[in-house]
């Protein structure tokens, strides 16, 4: 399957078209769904009846709690919802799953991870994947917009220990944002041919008139918020390479579309929070560098493999080929969505290490839903930091002096995600027990490896399929692994909202590091490029690396 | 209760409400809206021969015999109650092995050289239930099916651009032909000669 350039090029330029109309009204729609002080009767209703006070300005204390024990009873529920769903309504005949295999699914759905350790058509009814799975895709990526809009406020506050309401951020981000995009979403899928019924049509073969079953089920309206979540977890185990989740290279370039959509429009919604609408733009223009670069090399990286070794065809569908594939798996591991429409573990050895290396940038280009945006203001105190060290003076972001305190809390940010992925990729090489998982010999084995740690200490969920994570010990490492890459960050930002809105603001003069234009979007890209391309470099060389040149 | 058993309290009452909202009445409103605008789409777009139910037109079906033309390998034998790819890497043996295997069954089944059997009719699918082909695996395919079915060249090549992908979604993928539509238009046709 040969790359058509201007095919690849034309749908680029699509997207970036359709997203570059979208973001500024979206984002406004974003800055005041987040600042108004009107709740909807719906939302009224839900206070009431949860017994939350809409009222209370949370310290970032109190503000974690309540995410904390959102996200703990969340995954409690999902855990058992899964071991009881036996005797469950709507199980379409299955059982109780493996508790090792509910634990991880639960994890893993409600940290926005979505990583599939096991197999829905043969594992969930219609029951379990749209009241429990389909729930957490709408809550745990709201969860991520919280969190961001919460840091903002800590930015733009002064001399308050108070960064907003957990619960009101939640339901506005569920019920103002991502259910009616969902609607919009989910109407536009079933058109391209996905599926939204309550269970499969019985059939009989044409050729050998063999009973079969079409599968069916809430697909639609669990593929629209999968991918505007930037969930990623696959109503059948095929994902977005299933036809039924994704029939058309038309629906294939809609989703792609779907899940870049909230990403891409929260530096809109930052810039007018911050009152200063440039320093969106500049935060914004370092994204879509880095989705054009990595896009442009990875369609480079399937198109050239085309010609030599085994060539492009094993894993893609034939109705994508190698472009839509190209993008779709770029803009997944850029994205916290980990969704694929090709089979990932079958790239061509350097498109595959550049979709590792996608989501060890930390996913900020334009990353999962709120987790993209803070993690890239994360960098970018890093990079005001750097800034302040060259020109000897102490730092300042926004008004807001970057001293050793904000600088601790960043600096466990960033070595956070790689201690999980790397130690979770040692301990797995080093015991030849858990190493048998990934089955491929030589480098191709290692990168399953690698690919399985790096996916869940970023939350992205994709897979170099290969590698089987069912049994215990590593269905147990790799939630473990999920939950710390996703609440460790999260605390860690919150903190830094809080101490940064404790702060006085402090007025900008001649020597203020400018945080927007080129030079600083700059030096913003090239600290995210240097952090992750300096930690990582080695596992990438052993891994992909060896096997694009071991012939 | 303590603060943190409050949190939790609130958590369980917060989670139930909103999956009554995101969990029962959104996938109830999005089914009602499909089968209002687009019931074909939404029921699994289901193709019938003689009345009969006899597939959807977007997954691939098994298919013996030389009247029928062949969908791509498949990792889970076309059994649409799975998915999946086969997740060989690019580097494995097994994928050389397997792709050397397809390569000879399907020139010795066409009657051409190993080499000009193009590569998506040896690679398995991402989804196992891959229904498309390419126009060259589609074309290699038609003189057995023509001689097979009785139906002749012209015939089977009329049939065959009936089910061939064209225009916007050709561009954004690659041009493709729907073995499964295919089929069963190549059935309906000897039906009524």
């Amino acid at each position: 399957m040969e790359l058509n350039t201007f095919s690849f090029m034309t749908q680029m330029a699509m997207l970036a078209l359709a997203l570059g109309i979208v973001h500024q009204p979206f984002g406004a729609y974003l800055a005041r769904t987040f600042t108004s002080r009107r709740h909807l009767a719906l939302e009224r209703g839900l206070y009431r009846l949860s017994g939350v006070d809409p009222q209370a300005d949370q310290h970032w204390k109190v503000y974690l709690r309540s995410l904390l024990a959102f996200s703990a009873v969340s995954i409690l529920v999902v855990f058992l919802g899964q071991l009881l769903q036996g005797v469950l309504p709507l199980n379409q005949g299955h059982g109780a799953v493996d508790p090792w295999i509910a634990i991880n699914t639960a994890v893993s759905f409600a940290t926005n991870t979505n990583w599939q350790t096991y197999v829905p058509e043969a594992t969930l009814g219609l029951g379990v994947q749209m009241l429990l799975l389909a729930v957490q895709n709408f809550l745990s990526a709201a969860v991520g917009l919280a969190v961001v809009v919460a840091l903002v406020r800590g930015l733009v506050r002064s001399e308050t220990s108070r960064i907003g309401n957990f619960w009101v951020d939640l339901a506005r981000g569920a019920i103002r944002v991502l259910l009616p995009l969902s609607v919009v979403g989910a109407v536009v899928l079933i058109l391209t041919g996905v599926v939204q019924n309550w269970g499969g049509t019985d059939i009989h073969t044409l050729a050998a008139h063999a009973a079969q079953t079409v599968p069916g089920g809430p697909v639609a309206s669990q593929e629209a918020i999968k991918e505007l979540g930037t969930n990623g977890g696959g109503y059948f185990n095929a994902n977005s390479a299933h036809p039924l989740e994704n029939p058309t290279a038309f629906s294939s370039l809609f989703e792609v579309f779907l899940l870049l959509l909230i990403p891409f429009t929260l530096p809109a919604m930052y810039g007018r929070m911050v009152g200063d609408r440039r320093q969106g733009h500049t935060v914004l223009t370092v994204m879509v560098a880095f989705w054009l670069a990595s896009s442009t090399l990875m369609a480079w990286a399937v198109g050239a493999y085309a010609r030599t070794g085994t060539g492009v065809g094993e894993g893609f569908e034939q109705r994508f080929g190698a472009a839509p594939s190209a993008i779709f798996a770029t803009a997944t591991t850029l994205t916290s969505t980990g969704a694929v429409n090709v089979a990932h573990d079958s790239l061509p050895p350097l498109a595959g290490g550049l979709a590792m290396l996608n989501m060890m940038l930390g996913e900020i280009a334009p990353g999962g839903v709120g987790s993209g945006l803070y993690g890239l203001l994360v960098l970018a105190i890093v990079a005001v930091f750097i800034g302040g060290l060259m020109v000897g003076r102490t730092p300042e972001f926004l008004g807001k002096k970057i001293g050793a305190g904000p600088m601790k809390l960043v600096a466990f940010y960033i070595l956070t995600t790689p201690v999980l992925a790397l130690a979770g990729t040692s301990l797995t090489v080093a015991i030849p027990s858990l190493s048998a998982n990934a089955p491929a010999a030589g480098p191709h084995g290692f990168s399953e490896i690698l690919y399985a740690f790096t996916s869940a200490a970023n939350n992205n969920g994709s897979a170099f399929g290969g590698i089987t994570t069912s049994g215990p010990p590593l269905a147990a490492m790799l939630a473990l692994v999920m939950l710390l890459g996703r609440f460790v960050p999260i605390a860690l930002v919150l903190a830094l909202a809080g101490t940064l809105a404790g702060q006085r603001k402090v007025p900008d003069t001649a020597g203020t590091l400018a945080t927007h234009g080129p030079l600083f979007a700059t030096l913003l890209g090239g600290v995210s490029l240097l952090v992750a391309a300096l930690t990582y470099f080695p596992a990438l060389a052993l891994g992909p690396a060896a096997e694009g040149i071991l012939k | 209760m303590n603060a943190y058993g409050r949190q939790l309290l609130t958590s369980l009452r917060f989670l139930f409400f909103t999956t009554i909202l995101l969990g029962l009445a959104y996938p109830a409103l999005v089914f009602g809206i499909g089968q209002l605008v687009a019931p074909a789409q939404a029921n699994g777009s289901i193709i019938t021969v003689s009345g009969q139910p006899a597939g959807s037109s977007l997954l691939a079906q098994p298919v013996t015999g030389p009247a029928y033309f062949y969908p791509r390998p498949s990792a889970v034998g076309w059994d649409p109650s799975t998915s999946s790819a086969s997740n060989l890497g690019p580097s494995q043996r097994a994928l050389a092995k397997a792709i050397a295997a397809n390569r000879a069954v399907v020139a010795r089944r066409e009657d051409v050289p190993p080499a000009s059997v193009p590569l998506d009719a040896v690679t398995a699918s991402g989804s196992g239930l891959d229904p498309d082909i390419s126009v060259a695996y589609a074309a290699q395919q038609e003189p057995r099916v023509a001689g097979a079915t009785g139906l002749g060249n012209a015939k089977v090549r009329e049939l065959v651009a009936a089910s061939t992908s064209r225009g916007f979604n050709a561009f954004l993928g690659q041009p493709s032909v729907n073995t499964t539509t295919l089929n069963a238009a190549l059935q309906q046709a000897m039906a009524r000669p």
